[in-house]
């Protein structure tokens, strides 16, 4: 088993979360995470969803995706080939004493404080699964209040888009 | 264009514009708009049913043996939810067919209202796709679209589900002129260059098989198998699916693979050295258990759904297209390796497989007490109907009989329920089919225990003038299972009797339909019975077969087991021979 990060284009039609969802569910495929947005293309929504699967299952979860109607277009993404994102909102208790060490924490992760009262931080950052894995683990003993994580999203590098010719022509705005 | 109608009257020229000329539906307070205009159209017949389980089935055997997409209609809430069992048995056997449903105004959607499902999340997983209309523009656009998806690629159901305010609500006609479906795009070219590897195995094989499922039946692909079969001389299996893809009659024919298979089309798929799989997917009644499933074959997997190829079994050449363009191409293939000097040779597996057919043919042993066999039933009733009847089952025993027994020479003659295993299937499909088909004899060979769960449609068939015939197995049980409690639970049955042979009068039941009924007890009066039935034709005919209950369906692969360990009857394994 292993990590397979999936971008799919959708049309942004209703019960297209729901299609995708349910296909997951009744073939036995296991969500990881599911983040879903829209594109440059107003007519078109992006999901990117992670599956922990091995190789041959990957297929049959692109090919199951590939058959309904609304889905465009189905991209891996590798992690080596392409910047991966997820976004962390976390309440950690800070009081006079520890707030600076705190602060200290969120200067090394690169993540920054959005509000501040008198007993707690909200801290946010971006990052990696990884890099938000190591922040929390740092700032569990201060004592973590709430959590709130998204799902990853992600983009392949270079100039190329995965929006090409075929997506674009849906594209009737412009 | 430019004329103000309502959505209703726009769907049904919708309905006109995309060839329908027949529906089997039920009207409901969410659909009654539509069905005023329907009441004028001139070129669409609606056939009232009396269970929308029953319009979905029938719209399956009329698109099984016209070709054509089967249409069915209900209203909400409950009338919508009755059609899930067709839909789920047309999503499994690829059953082109568009479901219309009424639902309630848009405003009160997801309120609970009176007679509110949301059927469109409910069908999500057994369709192949689904439309909820609730602006009446959006009409004519999403019966294109879904006659369009429902006919091509992997054919199969699909769902329009239109508000009430839909249809009463003020539009102008207008049929798209090209369909918005970014989406889908089915292949069927196949790819040159796996179809030159596929020859190439094929002429290098020792031991190759055939195997042809019921995607052959839906690209009407018989006749290019035929030509493909008979230019390689290969041995032909036919899978549940496919029977009637390929003439019982002919010497290449090995019959039907699976749990109730031939002897010869099972051993023949466990010990070739290459499957060619067309139309077929791997399924468990087909594999047994799929570990120990043709150990040595390589594999070719033709299939206009690419989501077929590798699901159950790996495939070593994969191909990816319509078989009607597929087949054709294997044989020009096959032609150019001939024309280079390169031939297969099958003569020694033909030797084998050859033996297996002449040991070990399909039989039954009549019972003792010189009560009536059921297979005898089945047997005679296809020798006197003849291969150009149009036979529908229901599922259980006697469907696997009526799958071994009766022998099929031509396409769309057998229409049966093989995915979803719908008891009940039966009748309205043979009331759907004789519609499809009005000039051909049309059986519906069903069981005690199926009949008695859609039987109402006879009275639609005797007041619509759908003269079909129902051979009625009555065992007096729920065979099927019957028989795995014989096998398998110690011969404890369980809720398995239906005392069918005291209750109810099966004779009675069909006069009170309007229908003719018959009773045959014995083996002597099976012939005349069913030639008496063949000359009624004023009205449905239902002959009750008061037959023997301890008959079992053989050879068996258990569930589960692997299809080395068939069994040609209890406690019987065939000899495979010396070369195994």
């Amino acid at each position: 088993m292993s990590r397979h990060t999936l971008s799919v284009l959708v049309q942004d039609q209703p019960g297209v979360l729901a299609r995708v969802a349910g296909l997951f569910s009744r073939r036995g495929f296991n969500i990881e995470s599911l983040a879903v947005g829209p594109t440059e293309i107003p007519s078109v929504s992006r999901m990117t969803i992670v599956v922990n699967v091995e190789g041959l299952v990957l297929e049959q979860v692109t090919k199951q995706l590939n058959k309904l109607i609304n889905v465009l277009k189905i991209v891996e993404l590798d992690e080596a080939t392409s910047v991966q994102r997820e976004i962390m909102l976390v309440k950690v208790k800070a009081d006079a004493e520890t707030r600076s060490h705190i602060l200290e924490t969120v200067q090394l992760f690169r993540a920054k404080v959005v509000d501040v009262a008198n007993d707690a931080v909200t801290i946010e950052a971006t990052g990696k699964h990884e890099k938000l894995e190591a922040l929390l683990r740092v700032l569990e003993p201060y004592g973590i209040k709430e959590l709130v994580k998204s799902g990853l999203v992600a983009m392949g590098r270079g100039p190329r888009s995965i929006t090409d010719r075929s997506v674009r022509s849906l594209d009737r705005t412009g | 264009m430019g004329e103000q109608i309502t959505g209703a009257q726009s769907l049904v020229y919708a309905l006109e514009t995309a060839g329908v000329t027949d529906v089997f539906g039920i009207p409901g307070g969410a659909i009654l708009p539509l069905y005023d205009p329907l009441m004028d159209s001139p070129s669409i017949r609606h056939i009232l049913v009396r269970h929308e389980q029953g319009a979905g089935h029938a719209a399956e055997g009329y698109a099984y043996v016209s070709g054509k997409v089967g249409v069915c209609m209900a209203t909400s809430g409950p009338g919508a939810t009755n059609l899930v069992t067709p839909l789920a048995d047309a999503n499994m056997d690829s059953v082109p067919m568009v479901a219309i449903t009424g639902q309630v105004p848009s405003p009160s959607i997801g309120t609970d209202a009176f007679q509110e499902a949301d059927i469109r999340g409910i069908t999500m997983p057994i369709t192949k796709h689904s439309f909820l209309v609730t602006n009446p523009d959006d009409i004519p656009r999403a019966i294109a679209e879904a006659f369009h998806l429902a006919s091509t690629g992997r054919p199969g159901p699909v769902l329009v589900d239109v508000s009430k305010d839909a249809l009463q609500g003020s539009t102008t006609f207008e049929w798209p002129l090209s369909l918005d479906l970014p989406g889908y795009h089915p292949v069927t070219r196949p790819h040159a260059k796996q179809i030159r590897e596929a020859a190439r195995m094929i002429i290098d094989a020792k031991s190759p098989v055939l195997y042809v499922g019921g995607g052959v039946m839906r690209a009407r692909a018989s006749q290019a198998l035929m030509r493909l079969a008979e230019l390689t001389g290969i041995p032909v299996v036919t899978t549940l699916m496919a029977r009637g893809a390929f003439p019982d009659s002919h010497p290449l024919h090995l019959g039907m693979p699976g749990m109730h298979g031939t002897v010869a089309a099972v051993g023949a798929l466990q010990k070739s050295d290459l499957l060619i799989t067309l139309g077929a997917r791997f399924d468990d009644r087909v594999t047994g258990r799929l570990s120990t499933f043709a150990p040595d074959a390589a594999i070719i997997h033709a299939d206009i759904d690419p989501a077929e190829i590798g699901k159950n079994r790996d495939a070593d050449v994969p191909i990816v297209g319509d078989l009607a363009e597929i087949i054709p191409d294997l044989v020009t293939a096959i032609e150019a390796e001939y024309a280079a000097g390169r031939r297969g040779d099958y003569e020694a597996w033909w030797s084998v497989v050859g033996r297996w057919r002449e040991t070990y043919p399909l039989g039954y042993d009549l019972p003792d007490d010189g009560s009536l066999s059921p297979q005898y039933v089945i047997e005679r009733l296809g020798i006197i109907s003849g291969p150009e009847s149009i036979y529908a089952a229901g599922v259980g025993q006697h469907q696997m009989w009526a799958a071994q027994f009766v022998k099929y020479e031509r396409p769309d003659s057998w229409i049966n329920s093989g995915g979803l295993g719908t008891m009940g299937f039966a009748v309205p499909a043979a009331m759907g089919a004789k519609v499809g088909a009005p000039d051909r004899t049309v059986w519906a060979v069903d069981g005690d225990g199926c009949f008695q769960m859609t039987n109402q449609e006879l009275v639609t068939c005797a007041i619509n003038d759908i003269p079909i015939k129902v051979a009625l197995i009555n065992n007096s049980s729920l065979g099927m299972v019957r028989q795995w409690q014989t096998l398998f639970y110690n011969e404890r049955y369980s809720n398995t009797d239906l005392h069918s042979h005291r209750i109810p009068d099966f004779v009675k039941l069909a006069d009170a339909y309007g229908c003719h009924g018959l009773r045959c007890e014995s083996p002597e009066e099976v012939d005349a019975t069913i030639e008496k039935a063949m000359g009624m034709n004023d009205a449905p005919v239902v002959i009750d077969f008061v037959v023997h209950r301890d008959a079992m369906v053989w050879p068996m692969v258990a569930a589960g087991t692997s299809n080395d360990d068939i069994l040609v009857a209890r406690s019987m394994a065939p000899q495979w021979g010396s070369d195994d």
